[in-house]
Order: C-alpha cells, then sequence, then structure tokens
C-alpha cells in the first residue's frame, strides 16, 4: 500500500471538513458524501458520484452535448455532425478538444461547426422541416461525407420535436445514414450521460453496417475510447501493429464511421476511455461476443503492463512481440526517466479531470518519481471511483465534482507541485503561483499516449513543475 | 443485420484520390459557390456566439460580481472555457443546474438553491443572473423568481441581483452584452438619481469588446485629458490581473457604487453603438447630463472623432499629447502605406469592430473587398456602404450580412483578397486559400497576448498597421525567389 508522508486519514477528513464548513447545511449535506480519504485495501469507491451537481456550486461539468458532440461524435472525421438547436454550443465545442483528424477538409473530413441555428420561430412552430432542409444542403455541399450525426441541443427535447422521424426519412432520401442522438443538455448530470447516448445511437444505427474488404484474421482489433488528443491515436495505434496486431477501427479519435461500423467483425476490443466508451464494448461482448479489455497507455511501467495483459489474449507470436517491443522500448524510456526523474522525484500532483486520466496518469508520474496526492473526477461512476482506490495513495484525497471552492482549499492546504486539470482551473492555480498542466487536452501539446508519448510528458511535466518563470512570482520589493 | 434505419450491410468503400482531388476542386468553383450561397437552412462555421456568453462579459466587468447563469450546467463551463482560453485568464461563473426535473416544474428551485449556496460560497457583491435556452423554452419568469427568493430569504436585504433574459435563440453574445449591462444599470442606479447632484464624471462604455488593451488605452486616453470618468464593464483587471501568488476571485470591475452614481454623471459616451443600443437608448431617458453614441475609434478619423467628442463633453481640449500621438500615428501610417496600399481585405467580426476595420483599412489605402458579419442587420450594412462608398479605395468593397464563414470560403476562392481580418475561426479559410489571417478579434485561441494590444485610438491603429505590414513584409522574405532577396524592404 502506498502511503504519503504526512497525509492521514485525519489529515484529510479535517481538510474535508474546513472545505465543508463554508456551504449553507443543505449544500454540506449534499456535498459531504463526495469527499473521502482514499482507502485502496476496500477496493471500493470511497465517495459518491453520477449525482447532480448541487445548484450555484462552480463545478467544471459539462453536459450530455458535451458527452456526445465533444466526446463520442465529434472526432468521427468524415462524418458531418450538426449541432441541433441553437448557435451556441456548437460554436464552444468548435475545435477545442483537440481530437486530431486526417482527410481533406471540407471534403473528406469535417472538423467545423455545422449547426441548425435556431431562431425564435423554430422554438415556436418546432424545428424538423428546417432540419429535413439542412441534412437535404449537407448531402449536396458535402457528397463525400460518409454520414451525418444529428446532435440536439436544449431546446430540441423541450420542444418535443422528432428528430427521429427526419432522420429516419432522410436516410433514405439521401442514401447516407443520417443518425439522431437526442443528447440534450439538460438530460442527465453530466456529459456522462451524453457519451452513453452516444454509444447507444452507434449500437442502434450505425454496428453492424458495413463489413471489411479484406479477410479476417485472430489478430483483428479495435481501440476504443481514445479521441486522439494531440494525436495519441496515432502514438497508440503503431504500437499496436507492432506487436502484430490489426488496429481495424479505432473510436473515435481520427474515426471513420464506416470502419466504426464494421467493428463487430473484430476479435477484441481494447478500451482505454473506459467511463465514455465501456457502454458500447459491453453491447459488442453480448451481442457480437467479442471481448474487450481495459489498458492503459500512460508511462512506461502501465504500457508493459498492458502489453502483456494485452498479450495474454493472442498466440505465442504475439507474445514475443509483446516482448521484444518492451525490450526495445524499455531502454529508451529509461532514459527518459533518468533525464527528467532527478529533477520532478519527491514531487506531488493533484489531478482533476475526467474520463480515465485522474486514475490512469498516476502511474506516469510515478514513473516520474511523482506521488499524486488528490484526485477526482468531473462525471466518474462508482466503477471509476473503484478503479482509482488501488491506484491512489493511503488516506489521499478524493473528491467527485468537485466544487472550485474545494479544489481549491485542497490545493492551498496540500499545496502541490503539479496540478493537472482543465482549461477552467488552470489559470486559477497559474494566480497562486501553482504549476499547471491542462490535462484534458494536453495544454495543446501531445500526444501523450503510449511509447511515443511518454517523453512528451515528461518534458512537458519537467516543464511545467521547474519553468524559471516560477521563480518571478514573488517580487523582490 | 437489423438497425434502426434499415440499412444493408455494405463493404467498406473508399473513395479514389482522383475523386477526393475532384470534390475539392468543386469547392472551389462560381457553380459551388452559386449552391452554398443558395443555403436556406444549414449555417456553417457561424462567427457569433449566443447571448449569455456576451451577458457573461458585462456581468464580469463589475466589481465583486458573481455571474449566474440559469439554465443547463454545461452552458456556463462552455462560456467559461471561451473566455479561459481567448484572455488565458480565469473566468469565474456558477450556474444553477437545470436538469430534467426543473425542465418538467421550471427553474425555480434550482435558482433559489443556487442563489443561496453562491452567496454563501462565492461572497459576490452583486449576483448578476442570465439564462441559457432552456428557461427561456419553458418560460421560467425570472423577475418572479427573484422576488420570491428575496421573500423566502436566499438573498440576503441589499444584495444587488440584476438580471436579463438571453435566450440563445436569438440576437448574438453582442446583444446579450447589451441585455446584461442594461439591467445591471437599472438595478444599480434605481433610486440614485438625486436632483442637481453631478458627480462631474463622464460615464463610458466601450461595448462587447474582448480586448483588454483597448479598455487600458481608453482609460489611458482619459488620463491624458484629465477627465474624471466612470468606466462601465470595465474588465481591464478582471481579465489582465497580475500572477503574484494570491488568486483573487474578483478581479478588478467598476467599482458598485461608481456605476450606481452614473446616472448623475456629467456625460454618457458610448463608442457601442451595436452592442451598447438598449443601454444607450435607456440612459439617454435616465441619466443625468449629455449622452454620445459614436463609433468605436478605430483608425484615424474615428480617433479623431472619439477625441473631439471626449472634449465637447468634457469641455476640455484635447491635450498635447493626444495630439502629438496622433502626428506619430500618421507618421507611421504614411511610412508604411507602401506595403499595404492596395491590398485586398476579406474581414469579418462584431458590428463594432467591422465599422473600425473598415475605416482603417481605407484611410490605409487598402481595400476592404469582402466584408461579412453573421449577424448583422439592415443598419449595419447602411453604415458599412456608406463607409465604402466615401472612398475611392471601397468600390470593390461589398457587405454580406448574415453569412457564415463557409460562405466566405467561397468568396475567397472566387473573389480572392490578400488577407484575411477576423478571429481565430477563419484559420481553416485563411490556410486553404493560402493567406493570412490577422487575428483582432473573438476569439482568438491560438496566439499569445493578443488581446493585451489596443487595436482603437492611435496607438492601436500603429498597432494594426505595425502587425499587418510586417507580416506582408515576411511573407515576401519567405516566398521571394532567392535572386529578389534583400536587405532592404
Amino acid at each position: 500500500m502506498k502511503t504519503v508522508e504526512g497525509i492521514t486519514r485525519e489529515s484529510t477528513l479535517e481538510m474535508i471538513g474546513e472545505a465543508l464548513e463554508a456551504y449553507p447545511e443543505k449544500g454540506r449535506k449534499k456535498r459531504a458524501p463526495h469527499l473521502a480519504p482514499n482507502d485502496p485495501s476496500a477496493c471500493a469507491a470511497c465517495v459518491k458520484s453520477n449525482r447532480k451537481t448541487v445548484p450555484g456550486v462552480m463545478s467544471a461539468r459539462g453536459c450530455a452535448y458535451a458527452g456526445a458532440k465533444g466526446v463520442v461524435w465529434g472526432p468521427i472525421r468524415d462524418m458531418v455532425h450538426v449541432s441541433h438547436g441553437p448557435v451556441g454550443c456548437g460554436w464552444y465545442s468548435w475545435g477545442t478538444r483537440r481530437n486530431l483528424m486526417q482527410g481533406v477538409h471540407g471534403v473528406t473530413s469535417f472538423a467545423m461547426q455545422f449547426t441548425s441555428d435556431f431562431q425564435e420561430k423554430d422554438i415556436v412552430y418546432g424545428g424538423d422541416k428546417k432540419l429535413k432542409a439542412l441534412l437535404a444542403e449537407t448531402r449536396g455541399l458535402f457528397p463525400l461525407a460518409k454520414g451525418i450525426s444529428v446532435l440536439s441541443e436544449c431546446p430540441v427535447g423541450l420542444i418535443g420535436d422528432d428528430i427521429n422521424a427526419v432522420a429516419k426519412a432522410s436516410t433514405k432520401e439521401l442514401g447516407v445514414p443520417v443518425v439522431p442522438c437526442n443528447c440534450e443538455g439538460f438530460r442527465g448530470v453530466s456529459q456522462s450521460l451524453g457519451h452513453h447516448i452516444s454509444n447507444d445511437t452507434i449500437r442502434d444505427y450505425i454496428i453492424g453496417t458495413r463489413e471489411f474488404a479484406e479477410p479476417e484474421t485472430p489478430y483483428d482489433i479495435a481501440l476504443i475510447g481514445d479521441y486522439n488528443i494531440g494525436g495519441d491515436v496515432w502514438a497508440v495505434k503503431p504500437l499496436l501493429e507492432e506487436i502484430g496486431l490489426n488496429v481495424k477501427a479505432t473510436w473515435t479519435g481520427d474515426g471513420e464511421m464506416e470502419r466504426i461500423a464494421a467493428t463487430h467483425k473484430v476479435k477484441l476490443n481494447i478500451v482505454h476511455c473506459y467511463r465514455s466508451m465501456n457502454y458500447i464494448c459491453r453491447v459488442m461482448e453480448e451481442k457480437f461476443g467479442i471481448p474487450w479489455l481495459e489498458l492503459n497507455f500512460f508511462g512506461p511501467t502501465k504500457i508493459r503492463a498492458s502489453l502483456r495483459r494485452l498479450a495474454e489474449h493472442f498466440d505465442g507470436r504475439i507474445k514475443e512481440n509483446v516482448e521484444k517491443t518492451i525490450a526495445k522500448y524499455d531502454p529508451i524510456m529509461q532514459a527518459v526517466v533518468d533525464e527528467y526523474r532527478p529533477r520532478l522525484e519527491g514531487k506531488t500532483v493533484m489531478l482533476y479531470v475526467g474520463g480515465l486520466r485522474p486514475r490512469h496518469t498516476v502511474g506516469a508520474y510515478e514513473d516520474l518519481g511523482m506521488t499524486v496526492v488528490g484526485s477526482g473526477y468531473e462525471f466518474a461512476h462508482g466503477d471509476d471511483y473503484e478503479r482509482t482506490a488501488p491506484e491512489m495513495p493511503e488516506a489521499t484525497v478524493i473528491y467527485d465534482d468537485a466544487s472550485e471552492h474545494e479544489l481549491t482549499h485542497f490545493v492551498e492546504k496540500l499545496r502541490p507541485s503539479l496540478v493537472g486539470s482543465g482549461i477552467k482551473e488552470k489559470y486559477l492555480f497559474q494566480k497562486m503561483g501553482i504549476p499547471f498542466r491542462q490535462m484534458h487536452s494536453w495544454d495543446y501539446s501531445g500526444p501523450y499516449h503510449a511509447y511515443t508519448g511518454f517523453p512528451i510528458f515528461a518534458r512537458d511535466v519537467d516543464m511545467a513543475v521547474n519553468s524559471p518563470t516560477w521563480s518571478l512570482v514573488k517580487s523582490p520589493f | 443485420m437489423s438497425n434502426y434505419l434499415g440499412l444493408e450491410v455494405k463493404p467498406l468503400t473508399e473513395p479514389g484520390m482522383e475523386e477526393v482531388e475532384r470534390v475539392a476542386a468543386w469547392t472551389r468553383t462560381e457553380e459551388y459557390r452559386e449552391k452554398n450561397f443558395a443555403r436556406q437552412a444549414l449555417v456553417i462555421n457561424p462567427a457569433h456566439a449566443c447571448q449569455p456568453l456576451g451577458a457573461e462579459l458585462a456581468a464580469h466587468g463589475f466589481e465583486g460580481t458573481l455571474p449566474f447563469v440559469h439554465g443547463s450546467q454545461g452552458c456556463a463551463s462552455y462560456y467559461r472555457s471561451t473566455f479561459n482560453r481567448h484572455f488565458r485568464e480565469p473566468a469565474q461563473a456558477v450556474s444553477d443546474a437545470m436538469t430534467e426535473d426543473g425542465a418538467v416544474f421550471g427553474g425555480q428551485n434550482n435558482l433559489h438553491e443556487g442563489l443561496e449556496n453562491a452567496v454563501a460560497l462565492y461572497k459576490p457583491k452583486m449576483l448578476a443572473v442570465f439564462t441559457s435556452c432552456m428557461p427561456e423554452v419553458i418560460g421560467d419568469d425570472l423577475t418572479a423568481f427573484i422576488k420570491n427568493a428575496r421573500q423566502k430569504g436566499s438573498l440576503p436585504a441589499g444584495l444587488p441581483v440584476p438580471y436579463a433574459n438571453t435566450p440563445s435563440f436569438n440576437g448574438s453574445h453582442v446583444h446579450g452584452y447589451d441585455a446584461m449591462l442594461l439591467s445591471i444599470l437599472q438595478t444599480l442606479t434605481e433610486g440614485k438619481a438625486v436632483e442637481g447632484r453631478c458627480t462631474g464624471k463622464l460615464n463610458f462604455i466601450a461595448g462587447c469588446d474582448f480586448n483588454t488593451g483597448n479598455y487600458r488605452e481608453y482609460k489611458r486616453i482619459f488620463e491624458e485629458f484629465g477627465i474624471p470618468y466612470t468606466f462601465l464593464a470595465d474588465i481591464s483587471d478582471t481579465f489582465d490581473s497580475p500572477l503574484d501568488g494570491a488568486y483573487r476571485m474578483y478581479a478588478g470591475g467598476t467599482k458598485l457604487e461608481d456605476a450606481a452614481d452614473a446616472i448623475n454623471g456629467k456625460a454618457t459616451l458610448t463608442v457601442a453603438p451595436y452592442a451598447a443600443s438598449k443601454t444607450f437608448a435607456w440612459i439617454k431617458d435616465n441619466f443625468a447630463g449629455s449622452h454620445a453614441s459614436i463609433p468605436t475609434p478605430f483608425g484615424i478619423a474615428k480617433t479623431d472623432a472619439f477625441l473631439m467628442k471626449l472634449s465637447e463633453l468634457s469641455g476640455k481640449p484635447v491635450p498635447d499629447s493626444l495630439r502629438a500621438e496622433r502626428g506619430r500615428a500618421v507618421d507611421a501610417m504614411t511610412d508604411a502605406h507602401q506595403y499595404i496600399h492596395g491590398k485586398r481585405f476579406a474581414l469579418y467580426g462584431d458590428p463594432d469592430y467591422l465599422a473600425g476595420y473598415v475605416s482603417f483599412l481605407l484611410e490605409m489605402g487598402a481595400e476592404p473587398v469582402h466584408i461579412l458579419c453573421s449577424k448583422g442587420s439592415k443598419k449595419l450594412e447602411k453604415e458599412l456602404q456608406a463607409l465604402l462608398a466615401a472612398s475611392p479605395y471601397g468600390k470593390k468593397g461589398k457587405t454580406w450580412m448574415n453569412k457564415d464563414l463557409w460562405h466566405l470560403r467561397s468568396l475567397l476562392f472566387s473573389e480572392p483578397v490578400d488577407a484575411l481580418i477576423g478571429d481565430t475561426h477563419g484559420k481553416f479559410a485563411a490556410r486553404e486559400a493560402k493567406i493570412p489571417l490577422f487575428r483582432f478579434g473573438f476569439p482568438v485561441f491560438d496566439r499569445v497576448n493578443l488581446h493585451r494590444y489596443p487595436r482603437i485610438g492611435y496607438r492601436g491603429a500603429v498597432n494594426m498597421l505595425t502587425d499587418i505590414c510586417n507580416k506582408f513584409l515576411d511573407i515576401k522574405d519567405e516566398t521571394c525567389e532567392e535572386r529578389f532577396f534583400e536587405m532592404m524592404r
């Protein structure tokens, strides 16, 4: 069991108690179950999660639409994704998640903003007619788009539009799949429901509708839950190919509609972001008998373990390749560790992100000699916290849907050497003089996944923690 | 295989390289442009955000003010992230996180609980409440809700809580700015008019401007003049606060008592005829003193008009220091005119910015060719056309109201220009058209510090000139044939 000097169950409970003091009684009661010291031995979630955000509390959460558009659908490069409703949601999520894609912009790949730009009359009379016209216009202007997703914003659900009927009719008329996704922002408590809804629409409308042209092999796999942030997919896919596997589809980073639609033919799904895509893995397991495996590609220790776990699913050839590959990269990774560890040894980190990062990146920091002393998620469920408990040291603080007030308090108390969180937290903590990396977007760097990513991760962490700019914060006068 | 769409199982298809190239070339043709402009329903790459974002900007401009989004949780996150990315500063706002039950029962409970928590945790001096789509669609009555919150005791007595309806399904962020600013001023000044009292100050409204350097520049100009002023909705410190190891949740902003006393001002000036039109109309009827609404001071002529208006309203002459500054700007413009004269530009952005860019370009002998506003109006179109008509360099200029950046892309291929002025979202079109993009607008996500450089006033004109001319010189050095590469430019 990992421990951290100076952090005990009591000290963490005291810190949590102080943070809760500022709340009115009702708010305190609602927030208390979401904050707790870690108990790695229990292997259970120590905090409650996936509950409604407390009103008036500054939360970092997004909405179902954000989960659908920004995470699951948006990265599929060869489809047009229509933000159906008012202009804002699409505009705010336009190009802001860094899921890189190949293709010819506006011809075969569509990292653009398509919207029905609802006006008052659409609210009053409904937007179905407009949607129908818009889909036809899309088809006419973008003939090589492989499909269209329709991602509904709040008003669409509230006024009772039937986008499913429009999608169905348009699919027939236009000859490309039009997928309606009822991911209105008011649904559920966070972006997490948007992931689930999107997975369900892929299940209902897409998967099973295509077949790969080339013959099946025992080594056909799909990479699920990698969004190609800063090129992550382009770091993982070649590694998997190097050990002899055929990555037939990537979900959904740099994703292609038809490859996704044919994923039911693979032999194994490997899932990185469990939170956003465990649903579809379960579907493929139940419906098509495809097993799935959760892996972690952050840092050499976890990559090594992941590759070996992966090898267990295959024959001797793959096992041999895995060992060869590990042997090839180990010295390269050791050189990275040798370079950065001396400057980072003993430093502490606090994390507050979404998806998989609050637990998956712990090992990568440890590879660099750092200790994670607090972790939490914006939109996790109980199973995420179960998986987090063994990764985190004893009694370190775990926070679910942390409010800005709580997070600031914890960071002030623990004064970590680095905070890894999102854009909304970045500048706040930097004002406090605390080094920061945006861990949703890799702070416009990356990739951070796999062997290609680790040297970049290590450099970035070192650069943040040891930037000479921090020494300028205190004025000499 | 059964699926909801009843699709047949098909093999994967790959369009060949030739097909891709054929379609890519077609998207750059006149034929495509026609098809593109025939769009009725689909909007692609709009150059505007929704009302609440502007409302939040206005709220951030006041001391100790917590922007409070009444509506879905995700909206607040989106506005905050957008400000974070543009300013590279914290942007603190809360939401009352309405979900399905709010849709059914209305958002009053969320609002009341939210107000109570926000007041306890974040101790604001003012709570600026504005709506996103959801409560607007279900028809939440903010007037009643906030009154009920007072009666219930969810709000401390005396805490100002201005509120604005900012539905995302009409207008743009510019309109939301106007709505929230109006409500804040109405709330703060209520009952504060005192017969015979004059603060002796100039009230100033810069409008929905995302350039902190502009705010500082306005203040510097007032100080050069020696004009006592109240800058209404001043975000210069909010979004440009020092890094000294202390986090201040509410950095900067107009003092609430100054804003309240603005109603007794000597004069009120707005340089945002589009972004503060409703606010200004109300001020004219309610604020003491004289009032004026003039265009944003981009370029020399508009800055001249601004300084003369300041002189008129304050009764002070334009100071020599600014006269000298004008001379230096004109000197810089004359020195550099050869690098920009005759260059063709496409511009897009918010109405107040656009009028300013056009004015500046015409003064340089550059040609504004495509002027595009994705939330324009007849009034703006007329103003822009009058500007173009008044200059020989405006002859080729065309205005495109309520068009988007995909329309602009077609324009760039069918009637090419040398450069684009706008925000970060134009970078794909600029790259495809192989022309530079000058990021003078909002948002700028992909360059640092541009919002710190003033674009208004004489100094702003020099800044724009410097950026534009030097970029053209860079391009020349980077692309000219070896034998034409030389020391002098």
